[in-house]
């Protein structure tokens, strides 16, 4: 790596953060670099301090990086707070609006405001000018950013997107004509690579559910998950697909629970306080055997708990709700790929076992955009295990809804199809779906169900060994974290601790022997989360009787970084 | 030809003369009258004695959670639109616990028929209050007498402009038979409240108490889509109770709001993966 600079826009809500940090995160990812950007941002619409921290590099990068280069400060805030955190970098900031008594050579004044009244005619063309700022900061050619600009734009006419371009190309001239000694970041642009995306992990679920063919989906908006709601949304006419704004969360699952019986393939999208309420239409799921796929988006809890932050402590809440036993499956996605992927898997697993899935997410993969591989729709299959009518007919109207099989799998048939009842009950009930409380049908019902999860077990992949396989120390995570895991474990490598990371995100039912396998050549176990109680080692010695050495946990509502990591590391002299 | 037959025959686990084996009946003879299949029929229900009714009738059914069977019920029908769909709540159910659903049930006005056991007690539980039961009715948790409110599911119906709103009688199954018959045909969201006698719990609510003061409306006594009339009507209660249906509306339906439902039911839609091919595009 070369190459690996941090740019941090530091402003109020209402200032257009998001905006300039989109567009500057796709100008440079079509200037050919590999982009991750975060953003920090409390539960206000106006106000407060937020930020978004855009890394770029020639190399693939993961996660961020806590050192700033350039600050693009749009308050007195941003300067206050963030001038610690560089090193040797420029900050661009307008004079004219935020007041400042020091003068530094590395603060750089770009009249934003000015240039965008001038050049634009509106004030609101700020943002545009500090984009195009930056992109002149870096030396890098315009072109990329008036691309982005466009395409942007291109519903609001010709006339906005020519004043964009002019105040981009303003903010660029200004600061590459004031500031020549600015481009000591030695930036040149690899070659680009088109073939890469930028995403987040929120569009990139919603993504995955729209390929997979989602039919039905309902939802009660919450952080962080409504990213994935506003999707599927978005493009639902086009898709075909109905979604249905419940009055709360109890509706929601039991909307999806009533249309995926009828047949569609049916989705909700939640955080934790949403998932509490749906916690008894899971048992529902359980118990008429309705596939459904729960999308939960964690923050920290409980309650309302960090609004906007991020948390993985939502794990064993998932693995346990609702009263009396059935079989689930959690999927955890570590990237925006694999939330493409799996969600996609999510809804055959849910299908083939007619059972609840989760796919676990939380804010920081659901909110940072990171560059993957263009996504494979070739990849993706849509397997609805559905009794067609002609298998049906075959049965010459003996069906039963709940039979009884060897795996545990009974075939699905769909109201309204001819000649066939299709009976659901909460009630424990018999083959047919009617109830019965005889002890015997009783445990041949519950044997029936549970048995379904014994061959999905044979199915979960097993977790990803990333690095070395024989090194000593193995780092162990779950879902979002994987991106800063495997780059805590790069500089660990590079730095002559070797070490490797297994990174579960198949994460229940577990196959035990797998993962004993995985983990037989490492001496030090160190599990690394984002709670306080370390939940998934929990589970890995629950469901494998493998106990970790040690443990590093964060729950002040921020992501790792890698750096944090090693830090935690030094600390508890792992190295 | 459909006959109250091919709707089966089942043992009940419901007290003996209690008020559901007529609304059992009613609900048979009206499927049969309308000729609808039993495979065309979806009944979703929730919890309580009223909810066990699928449980005896020859039919696709989906016996889910109480208070939560307009949910399921909706969605069912938006996922196929050519089931006939009827959610089957008691008062505690569908007033209490599901109160809400209710709510927005109304507001989405899908073409579904809300069928409610009002029994204005808690038949499973053993004799608690419900959300319909008389003020100062005593009872085993209400020693001194309920004190709230009772409510009144007709008002509030109207209120919201629900697009069809009756109420009928466990006492009189031929009347019932006709007023689901109309439910079931009209389009949009049906709520039909019957007054049915818990034979075990409800000691003042009783068969004679009813029948000594329900009456038939006649028809074309105020235009049907009158809803300030409709309201006045539904706060008669006391001495002398009407049946029949209140109010009607001819909205929209939740269904007409999809395109995708203008072509075929949502279920009979193939859907194809490199469809999201050109959204891929958008994010390089």
């Amino acid at each position: 790596m070369n190459l690996d600079l941090t740019i941090k826009i530091g402003g109020a809500a209402g200032q257009g953060l998001d905006t300039i940090g989109n567009v500057l995160s796709k100008s440079l990812l079509r200037s050919g670099f590999f982009v991750f950007s975060t953003q920090y941002y409390l539960s206000r619409i106006r106000g407060g301090h937020n930020t978004f921290q855009i890394r770029i590099s020639d190399a693939e990068v993961r996660a961020m990086d806590e050192n700033v280069d350039i600050l693009i400060a749009l308050d007195r805030t941003s300067v206050d707070r963030h001038l610690d955190e560089m090193s040797d970098g420029v900050v661009i900031v307008d004079r004219d609006v935020v007041e400042l008594e020091s003068e530094h050579d590395f603060i750089f004044h770009v009249p934003m405001l000015k240039i965008a009244k001038e050049v634009g005619g509106n004030k609101i063309y700020t943002n545009t000018v500090a984009a195009g700022a930056a992109m002149g900061l870096l030396c890098l050619d315009l072109n990329p950013l008036n691309e982005v600009l466009t395409s942007m734009f291109i519903k609001k006419g010709q006339e906005i997107i020519d004043s964009n371009l002019r105040v981009a190309k303003a903010g660029y001239d200004y600061v590459r004509e004031n500031y020549p000694h600015g481009c000591k970041f030695n930036v040149s642009a690899p070659q680009a690579k088109r073939d890469r995306m930028l995403i987040a992990g929120n569009e990139a679920a919603g993504l995955g559910a729209l390929a997979a063919g989602v039919q039905f989906m309902s939802a009660y908006p919450m952080t962080p998950s409504t990213g994935v709601l506003n999707y599927v949304a978005g493009h639902a006419g086009e898709f075909g697909v109905v979604v249905e704004q419940a009055e709360d969360e109890i509706a929601a699952l039991n909307m999806a629970l009533g249309a995926s019986f009828t047949g569609a393939r049916s989705m909700v999208t939640t955080a934790g306080g949403g998932f509490s309420l749906m916690v008894e239409a899971l048992g529902l799921a359980g118990i008429t055997e309705t596939p459904v796929l729960i999308f939960l988006a964690q923050r920290p809890g409980p309650a309302t708990g960090l609004p906007t932050m991020t948390e993985q402590g939502d794990l064993l809440f998932a693995l346990h709700a609702a009263q009396g036993e059935f079989p689930r499956c959690i999927l955890a996605p570590g990237t925006p790929n694999e939330c493409f992927y799996m969600v996609a898997e999510a809804f055959n697993i849910a299908e083939k076992y007619q059972i609840p899935v989760f796919v676990m997410s939380d804010q920081y993969l659901a909110d940072s955009l990171f560059t993957c591989d263009r996504f494979d729709t070739s990849r993706i299959t849509i397997e609805r295990h559905l009794l067609s009518d002609q298998e049906l007919r075959i049965k010459h109207g003996d069906y039963r809804r709940y039979k009884f099989t060897p795996n545990g799998i009974s075939s699905r048939a769909l109201p309204g199809q001819e000649g066939v009842l299709v009976c659901a009950d909460s009630d424990e009930h018999d083959e047919f779906g009617r109830i019965d409380e005889s002890q015997e049908n009783r445990i041949k019902m519950v044997d029936k169900r549970m048995k379904k999860l014994e061959l999905l077990r044979e199915e979960m992949n097993p977790p990803n060994l990333y690095g070395p396989r024989d090194a000593k120390l193995t780092l162990i995570g779950w879902g979002s974290t994987y991106g800063p895991l495997a780059e805590a474990v790069d500089m660990l490598n590079e730095e002559g601790h070797p070490a490797n990371l297994l990174h579960f995100n198949y994460i229940y039912p577990m196959q035990a022997e797998n993962v004993k396998e995985a983990l037989a050549r490492s001496k030090k176990r160190i599990c690394v989360e984002n709670n306080y109680t370390g939940q998934f080692a929990r589970l890995l010695h629950a469901e494998t009787g493998i106990a970790v050495s040690g443990r590093i946990l964060r729950y002040d509502g921020l992501p790792f970084t890698p750096t944090s990591i090693i830090a935690a590391l030094r600390e508890k002299e792992v190295i | 030809m459909v006959s109250v037959e091919d709707y089966g025959e089942y043992e009940t686990a419901w007290c003996p003369g209690c008020g559901d084996f007529n609304i059992l009946k009613a609900v048979k003879a009206a499927l049969a009258n309308l000729a609808k299949p039993p495979s065309e029929v979806l009944m979703v229900s929730g919890i309580g004695q009223a909810g066990k009714l699928p449980q005896y009738l020859n039919c696709n059914f989906f016996n889910g959670l109480h208070g939560r069977t307009l949910p399921p019920a909706t969605a069912a029908k938006l996922a196929n639109h050519e089931l006939t769909v009827i959610a089957v709540a008691g008062d505690g159910d569908c007033y209490g616990e599901g109160g809400n659903h209710l709510l927005h049930a109304i507001r989405r006005n899908p073409d579904i028929t809300v069928l409610v056991h009002n029994n204005q007690i808690y038949g499973l539980t053993k004799g608690q209050a419900s959300p319909t039961s008389e003020r100062g009715m005593v009872s085993k948790i209400q020693k001194q007498g309920v004190f709230n409110n009772p409510l009144n599911p007709i008002s509030l119906a109207i209120s919201q402009d629900c697009s069809f709103v009756g109420r009928g009688y466990a006492g009189d199954v031929q009347h019932l038979t006709g007023l689901l018959m109309k439910a079931i045909q009209h389009r949009g969201l049906s709520l039909v409240d019957v007054l049915q006698p818990c034979v075990t719990f409800n000691k003042l609510n009783t068969f004679k108490w009813y029948s000594s003061r329900v009456y038939k409306m006649e028809e074309g006594e105020y235009p049907l889509d009158d809803r300030v009339k409709a309201f006045e009507r539904s706060l008669e209660w006391g001495d002398r109770i009407p049946l029949g249906v209140f109010y009607t509306n001819e909205k929209p339906i939740l269904e007409d709001n999809h395109e995708v439902l203008k072509v075929a039911p949502l279920i009979r839609h193939r859907p194809e993966t490199g469809k999201a091919n050109r959204l891929i595009e958008g994010f390089t």
